[in-house]
């Protein structure tokens, strides 16, 4: 008997062993989280405990240290897959390259990016935001981050046949990391001084969804020029 | 119908191979030899359309292989130098979504598929810390699951014990006198019985 193997089937698959592959591998998971963390907390021990001085650097630093964190994970999300071969048999298989990839970026968003919009409340804290500030943070992490990781997967494809691609990769997607961070950033700072945050927060939304709909494709041709 | 026209291989300044033609009916298998380094891979990448031929063309029962990519990959399997497995995941674990990216696949138990070759016992354990041979009986578990006619070998045995080439060659026959197609490059003298085999030597 012949068991037709559909799309949807192996979008699960994928998603499900690369959640696996996660947590039999914890430190790709928790090295993006204490860099965030260890970055908020030096900033805190070098700029000095004034409160004032704290609270009008916090939002850029979150959002900084929330970017250079997940560009720190980036590395790992095809690199492991990309010297086993499993990239190869990925784009060799019948099913959209695209969407088998878009699993592996969500899982990645899902490890790296979601814990670290979890600590995130408690890096605010040390760094003195404005409590009226706490939610507007969170959701721009929220609708932020899955950007920075749909955009750097195009970067991270490109670079994925290069040995030590940190250099080039962090050349590549930061240029594209900005618009994301100024939002971001600008959306949090306007909430500490009371005022309303959603143009800056509905752009991030939109920067998501625009990168959710082109960079599984663009990642897609990414690798197979990388595999070439 | 496999069959391959005028393909030419460049890397860097050096040219590979050129003029390659060839072609190939069901239950026929194309054992490609030459030296270390003389493209054999290259080749066979080409062939699957992993990289693009400098000139040339690749057709797949007439049709040129990139314009209906979704039917050449749904007739295809592959298994190159790397094994593919990913090192935290166990055998069985690896196997199953080894099934889920082929477009179609028999209704054999993966449990079984690991069992015919020789890893029955090995199912749970993770793949990084299986000896070379048994990763790359893995991999080969991966052709008994799959209903694929044309199948693409870069070194299918390396690392395999006497055993497990016997076996493997019986595997290929079979598949072969079932009217599958193989095409695959190797250092050893294989023996593929009745099947009718062909080869190309690149120089």
């Amino acid at each position: 008997m012949m068991l037709k193997q559909s799309l949807s089937q192996a979008f699960l698959a994928e998603l499900h062993a690369d959640l696996r592959l996660a947590y039999r591998n914890k430190s790709a998971l928790f090295n993006p989280l204490m860099f965030f963390i260890m970055v908020a907390v030096l900033f805190a021990f070098g700029v000095g405990p004034e409160s004032t001085v704290l609270s009008k650097l916090a939002p850029g630093v979150i959002w900084v240290a929330a970017l250079l964190s997940s560009l720190l994970a980036l590395d790992h999300l095809f690199r492991e897959d990309y010297e086993n071969g499993s990239l190869e048999q990925l784009i060799l298989s019948p099913h959209a390259s695209s969407a088998l990839i878009l699993a592996k970026i969500i899982v990645h968003w899902l490890v790296t990016g979601l814990p670290l919009i979890l600590i995130s409340p408690f890096i605010a804290m040390m760094m003195q935001l404005p409590g009226q500030a706490y939610g507007t943070m969170l959701l721009s992490l929220l609708l932020g981050t899955p950007a920075l990781s749909l955009i750097g997967a195009v970067g991270v494809g490109l670079t994925a046949g290069i040995k030590r691609s940190g250099l080039l990769l962090s050349l590549l997607v930061i240029p594209l990391f900005i618009p994301v961070l100024i939002f971001g950033a600008s959306a949090v700072q306007a909430s500490t001084i009371g005022l309303s945050a959603s143009g800056q927060l509905y752009l991030l939304a939109a920067f998501s969804l625009l990168s959710l709909l082109f960079t599984p494709f663009a990642t897609s041709a990414a690798i197979k020029i990388s595999l070439n | 119908m496999f069959q391959a026209k005028e393909l030419e291989c460049v890397k860097g300044y050096d040219c590979l191979f050129t003029n390659i033609n060839f072609t190939i009916q069901a239950g026929e298998i194309l054992q490609i030899q030459g030296t270390n380094g003389s493209g054999k891979t290259s080749l066979l990448r080409i062939l699957t359309g992993l990289s693009q031929p400098e000139t040339g063309e690749v057709f797949w029962n007439g049709t040129n292989i990139d314009i209906d990519r979704e039917s050449y990959l749904e007739n295809l399997i592959y298994i190159g130098h790397t094994n593919g497995l990913k090192a935290e995941l166990s055998a069985i674990e690896n196997l199953q979504l080894s099934r889920q990216y082929l477009g179609q696949s028999n209704d054999k138990p993966t449990q079984q598929a690991l069992e015919e070759v020789g890893l029955t016992g090995y199912e749970h354990i993770l793949a990084h810390q299986l000896s070379a041979g048994q990763k790359r009986r893995v991999t080969l578990a991966r052709l008994s699951l799959n209903t694929a006619p044309l199948w693409i070998l870069d070194e299918p045995v390396t690392a395999i014990d006497v055993d497990g080439v016997s076996a493997f060659e019986k595997t290929i026959e079979t598949h072969v006198l079932n009217g599958g197609m193989v095409i695959l490059t190797t250092h050893q003298s294989l023996n593929f019985g009745k099947a009718k085999t062909l080869s190309l030597s690149l120089t």
